[in-house]
């Protein structure tokens, strides 16, 4: 918006020889408070002054000075809403040497604890310096917030810093090693305390729990049998067409039976069962036990007696470990099934074939090798999970990212276990 | 920036006595609902509710266990569907509002829980900034400062601010959410039993905080609480919550002569004399 006199502070000063300076920042906004009114220049810092508070209640800025005072006028309502350009205007303001600064509230229409800080902030500062700030037109309920300000005056604000990058890689890596070291440390409590609870199964049949333990067969195994089929019939249905297109060019597409065949019980299923269940159920387990932590429900089993191995993690592991072994059966069937399928509308063989062909390519080692291997998996599972879930802490996100690494941790611990499974039976020819 | 404050000037306590007396309740309404019906499946927990809340009164909320207290605050707040009826906050019909509307509705508002509430996964001064950073455009320097300054006029030690709510105490928990509740200066807060769990000392200060905040800012008070220490020293006003609806509303001196068993029972009762 144009200002109509050109020079304001010229004209003021020829006329009364006062000055009055705008601290600019907010006056974009609309009207410009010193010279708004007829255009015919304008007449002195009082009149100056009373144009201010029409201003649609953005706070601004006005200074006046005289011979030895400089009177600082805050306009409008101080809130938070505009505390930017509050401090913004506070920041740039410049003050004479040598005068008596005086904050003026008579124009403040509404005044919040930002506002009171911000004006109580500029004033310690000032005095800080040596310049000593008086108050004026102080309604009482700006001298009680002033007040509550003064009186719960936060400490000098330092920016956060962080310590150079490489120390801090250092740091991490550490901490990293350390928590392996309790990774560890703890699984052998739960190993150790799962064998204690077990050993006192013999003596008191009912800690055994087999409600709690037919519960979570249920969830972990009966819900979990609809995907793992679809998803192992689908992935025997891929091996098969995939190893048949390549070995039909040698016109050796029969060995397609034994790619499947071995392939699926051997170390297919297992691992596919190993990874779903994982993110089906341990992640399931590890959310539980967490927010179970987080909620203080394990500290009152603690009180009330009871041990949280026996009434939480055993039933989950046993019911693990009897789902693991049924699961990784169902998955080797419906892979052999979609593999037959394949087999028999692609590479045009007779379902009849194809189990002749299976039935010379594996045999009944090649299924145990697999299913042997599945109650370690989901010992494994189980034992990760509850580890991570006992590590949850107070918040949210602790819960999440323990879940989270409850899942890579397992998928990632189960085929390194698989390997030394491999490693083990070819080193004792099965 | 000086530590060294200017020496105080501010004669805190007379002011407050003369503050006291220019901020009374003024006649404005500022939370208007009529006909408030709100239920879950076949039970009916409010039914036909008429409240006003007056600008710069502290109202006080008391009923029974499960008469619908927390439900009525969570209809206003719109966190309850409900059934019938209307509910304006600062003239404004939420169900009918803008997003805009809504938005400057929420800024003037502010909420204790009776759980705090707080997000597990930030700090105290983190939790206080969440507002200012959502619906304000500030620096971090003035909201740190601010942050702090709130954390301690709700009398948490300066320690408290870098610590997750999960360290912190019951106590702490519930002054915590109270300085997220005010963090934007709110002109209408409503409090969940924000005394419960208090030792008596610390709900006293709270009390006198808020008492304070409503004559420095101008503070309207929505407060469900069972304290009866707060019911006789700070609200201008008590409802009774009860029968599905208001059964009355008024000083706490005329409700104890108001003619109903579980009134007279609440604030006559062998716990309210023993307290005299």
């Amino acid at each position: 918006m144009p200002c109509p006199c050109q020079s304001p502070q010229a004209d003021l000063d020829a006329d009364v020889g006062r000055k009055v300076y705008v601290a600019h920042g907010t006056l974009g906004k609309g009207v410009s408070p010193v010279c708004q009114r007829d255009g015919a220049g304008c007449r002195g810092s009082d009149e100056a002054r009373m144009t201010i508070h029409p201003v649609k209640d953005m706070p601004t800025l006005t200074v006046e000075e005289t011979d030895d005072l400089c009177r600082i006028v805050p306009a409008g309502a101080w809130t938070i809403h505009e505390s930017a350009a509050m401090e913004a205007q506070l920041a740039e303001l410049k003050l004479p040497d040598g005068v008596r600064p005086v904050i003026d509230f008579s124009q403040i229409t509404t005044l919040d604890t930002a506002g009171a800080w911000l004006l109580h902030r500029f004033r310690g500062d000032l005095d800080y310096r040596g310049v000593r700030v008086d108050l004026e037109n102080l309604r009482p309920s700006h001298r009680v917030l002033l007040g509550e300000v003064e009186k719960h005056h936060p400490p000098p604000w330092k920016p956060e810093r962080r310590p150079a990058s490489l120390v801090r890689i250092l740091e991490t890596t550490g901490r990293e090693v350390v928590e392996i070291g309790n990774d560890v440390r703890s699984v052998l409590h739960i190993v150790g305390s799962l064998v204690s609870v077990l050993s006192g199964v013999f003596l008191r049949p009912r800690s055994l729990r087999l409600p709690s333990i037919a519960n979570q067969f249920d969830r972990t195994c009966i819900g979990a049998v609809p995907i793992i089929l679809m998803m192992s019939f689908l992935i025997g249905a891929i091996i098969s067409q995939q190893g048949g297109f390549y070995l039909r060019q040698f016109g050796a597409e029969v060995y397609v039976v034994d790619l499947a065949g071995v392939l699926v019980l051997r170390e297919l299923g297992v691992i596919l069962t190993a990874i779903m269940v994982a993110g089906r159920s341990g992640s399931a387990f590890t959310a539980e036990i967490g927010s179970m932590k987080m909620r203080e429900e394990i500290d009152a089993l603690h009180v009330i007696g009871l041990r949280v191995t026996e009434v939480l993690i055993l039933p989950r592991l046993l019911a693990l470990i009897l789902a693991m072994p049924v699961l990784t059966f169902l998955s080797n069937i419906a892979a052999l099934f979609g593999a037959g399928l394949v087999s028999w509308f692609y590479l045009d063989m007779a379902p009849r074939v194809f189990l002749d062909l299976m039935q010379v390519a594996v045999t009944i080692d090649t299924l145990m090798v697999g299913l042997v291997k599945a109650p370690f998996m989901a010992l494994i599972i189980g034992l990760v999970a509850s580890v991570e879930g006992m590590k949850v802490g107070g918040s949210a996100e602790s819960l999440g990212k323990h879940t989270t690494l409850s899942v890579v941790k397992a998928i990632f611990m189960v085929i390194v276990v698989d390997g030394l499974f491999a490693i083990f039976f070819s080193s004792i020819g099965i | 920036m000086s530590d060294a404050a200017p020496p105080t000037e501010y004669d805190t306590d007379r002011d407050a006595a003369e503050v006291s007396a220019l901020s009374k309740p003024s006649d404005e309404v500022i939370l208007h609902a009529r006909g408030v019906t709100v239920g879950f499946g076949s039970t009916i927990v409010l039914q036909d509710l008429d409240l006003d809340v007056y600008r710069r009164e502290i109202l006080g909320f008391v009923g029974g266990s499960g008469t619908g207290k927390s439900v009525l605050m969570r209809a206003i707040l719109g966190l309850t569907p409900r059934r019938a009826g209307e509910i304006e906050v600062f003239g404004t019909n939420l169900e009918t509002a803008s997003d805009a509307q809504r938005h400057a509705v929420e800024r003037r508002w502010g909420v204790l829980f009776q759980q705090g509430a707080l997000f597990s996964s930030l700090t105290v001064r983190q939790n206080i900034q969440v507002p200012m950073l959502e619906h304000m455009r500030m620096s971090d320097r003035l909201m740190d400062e601010l942050a702090l300054l709130k954390i301690e006029m709700v009398g948490l030690p300066r320690s408290a601010a870098d610590k997750f709510p999960s360290e912190l105490s019951g106590g702490m928990i519930k002054r915590a959410s109270l300085a997220r509740a005010l963090a934007l200066d709110p002109d209408l807060v409503f409090l969940d039993e924000p005394t419960s769990g208090l030792d008596p000392i610390g709900a006293a200060a709270f009390d006198d905080l808020v008492l304070k905040l409503r004559e420095t800012l101008g503070l309207t008070v929505y407060m469900v609480t069972h304290d009866l220490d707060s019911l006789h020293s700070i609200c201008d006003r008590v409802a009774v919550l009860g029968e599905k609806r208001v059964l009355t509303a008024g000083p706490i001196e005329e409700l104890m002569r108001f003619d109903n068993d579980w009134v007279q029972e609440y604030f006559n009762g062998v716990r309210a004399l023993r307290r005299v």
